[in-house]
């Protein structure tokens, strides 16, 4: 076989992931402690855990709707309303997922035609720009800076439109830069588009953690934007769920429809036991009043606060993340590109963090630090950062 | 009414009691002096009672044997169970005392060096005491949680090492 001659070369084209090589580093290395982990470290609540064992015990081990299940649909058409304001049916413009990631190429794929460009603020999480070549599009980088506190500027949108501009990506809150964007931030953006065709991807996954009086402003919620806007989020961040993949997608029914056939035709539906716990997730929220995820957000501040000041102290000035679980200092003092930082970093001190760069070329001169992880490691690991810089 | 900042401050310190009010300040964007007048409160309130180390014994030289003691009592008039209680909770063998609903009147958890001296202070001095009316002893074999700590501890972090 020449496999090289089957390979799709749209796939063969894109590079693979810049954070493999640390994955692979850390793996062999004991006692190396990681901040490179884009995942809560917090375990799925036992409640929500004993729901699928219970469920599995009771046999339920089918398919269920291609839309998902409906008591989990009108939970979370019940959640976008109370929560973010946004109004949708469940019986037909909420689809549930595998993991808010499925919904990206849903979205993509249902939308985009040969030569199409989507408009991909960065940096920005790894999967929107290989996913838009995988859908046969063109991403268009569109750089977001510190001195903005990464939020996408009216300006810098209006200038990266061009007549073959299809969609635009809004990751916020963003990882990695931890860059939430305002009501008002959002209605500057609704001005430069409401006039176009352009469809708008929002990833919500990171809606939950927002800190320090910031709060989640769903881009469908702006005047006007409802129409044009696939609103994406789900379950592994405000419920500590990553590997139960879980997501849903949420656009008119008109925009949702044709990625509902594709979801049909390639996934039929999610796990039927993450549905379940999903759906005990949401409805345990709505009994306690969101208790548990209020106590894991304080918990994430309190380690942002901890990071921020640390890694300011120690030289590496860092923009105040206001959500996810990020933190994204600049090394540029260092004269290290972000690979050398992260690469000698490890190799000296044993601690992995992901080079800006695995976020769109504009990352180069930071480095992404997941505060995800216990405060006893945080300071283990803040120290040996210091240790490093002080040691260049 | 308790501020955000207590709720701060008491997740903080359930976590790890030896975090310094410096600390807890850069946790939550306060000042030391906030905190530390937080943290007076706190313990003028009854709130923080204590700060102690969560210790596995049982992985230590040291001789021991807990037991937990079903107490049921006559409560008194005017006094109902406090006054029965005041009276237990003298004693050094005693670490946990609670009220209880249910089939018996008073939990309590004792400690004591050997199995004679636990057996001594149950028939000598606990049973004794007027008002109560039986005890119930059971003896602790092993502890897995305590304090909402895991005394056996898995796998602390399952999570790939890097991930997007």
């Amino acid at each position: 076989m020449h496999y090289d001659r089957v390979i799709n070369e749209r796939v063969a084209g894109v590079p693979p992931s810049g954070i493999r090589k640390f994955f692979d580093i850390v793996r062999q290395m004991p006692g190396a402690i990681s901040l490179g982990v884009g995942e809560p470290d917090f375990i799925t609540p036992w409640p929500i855990r004993d729901a699928a064992i219970q469920s599995i015990e009771e046999g339920r081990t089918q398919y269920t709707s291609n839309w998902g299940m409906e008591s989990l649909r009108e939970k979370v058409a019940a959640y976008l309303r109370m929560r973010y304001h946004v109004v949708y049916d469940p019986h037909d413009e909420v689809l549930i997922t595998v993991g808010a990631s499925e919904g990206i190429d849903l979205a993509l794929r249902a939308i985009v035609c040969p030569g199409d460009e989507v408009l991909v603020p960065e940096p920005s999480y790894v999967s929107y720009a290989p996913c838009v070549t995988f859908a046969g599009g063109k991403a268009v980088p569109v750089v977001t800076r510190a001195e903005d506190c990464f939020a996408l500027t009216p300006e810098a949108l209006a200038a990266a439109i061009t007549p073959r501009t299809k969609a635009l990506i809004l990751p916020y809150p963003n990882n990695p830069t931890g860059g939430v964007m305002t009501r008002e931030q959002f209605a500057a953006l609704a001005k430069v588009l409401r006039n176009t065709q352009i469809v708008v991807i929002s990833d919500e996954i990171y809606s939950e953690l927002v800190y320090s009086g910031h709060e989640h402003t769903s881009f469908a919620a702006i005047e006007d934007m409802w129409e044009r806007t696939v609103t994406l989020n789900g379950f592994s961040k405000a419920f500590a769920m990553t590997g139960w993949r879980v997501g849903y997608c949420c656009a008119p029914r008109e925009l949702l429809a044709p990625m509902f056939k594709i979801h049909q035709y390639t996934m039929l539906c999610a796990s039927i036991q993450g549905q379940i716990a999903a759906d005990c997730a949401l409805g345990r929220a709505f009994e306690t009043q969101f208790e548990d995820v209020r106590t894991m957000v304080r918990s994430y501040d309190r380690r942002r606060r901890l990071m921020v000041k640390r890694l300011n102290d120690m030289g590496l000035t860092c923009f105040e993340p206001r959500g996810a679980f990020y933190v994204f200092p600049s090394i540029q003092r260092t004269g290290l590109s972000s690979d050398a930082f992260c690469t000698k970093l490890l190799e000296a001190q044993h601690v992995a963090c992901v080079p800006g760069t695995a976020f769109g070329a504009s990352g180069e001169g930071h480095i992404r630090c997941s505060y995800a992880t216990s405060i006893e490691k945080l300071g283990t690991a803040l120290d040996r950062i210091e240790a490093f810089v002080q040691s260049l | 009414m308790f501020s955000t900042l207590d709720m701060h401050i008491l997740e903080i310190l359930c976590e790890d009691a030896r975090v310094t009010p410096r600390e807890i300040a850069v946790m939550t964007g306060s000042d030391e002096q906030t905190v530390s007048a937080s943290l007076d409160a706190l313990r003028r309130a009854g709130v923080l009672v204590g700060y102690q180390a969560l210790i596995n014994w049982e992985r230590t030289e040291r001789a021991f044997v807990q037991a937990v003691i079903e107490v049921n009592v006559q409560p008194q008039r005017e006094k109902g169970f406090d006054a029965i209680a005041q009276r237990i909770m003298q004693y050094d063998e005693v670490k946990s005392l609670y009220l209880m609903s249910g089939a018996y009147d008073l939990m309590v958890l004792c400690e004591a060096a050997t199995l004679r001296e636990l057996a001594q202070f149950v028939h000598s001095r606990l049973s004794v005491i007027e008002g109560v009316t039986g005890t119930s002893t059971h003896f602790m074999l092993k502890t897995y949680k305590y304090g909402g700590v895991l005394f056996e501890p898995g796998r602390d972090d399952r999570r790939e090492a890097v991930m997007p």
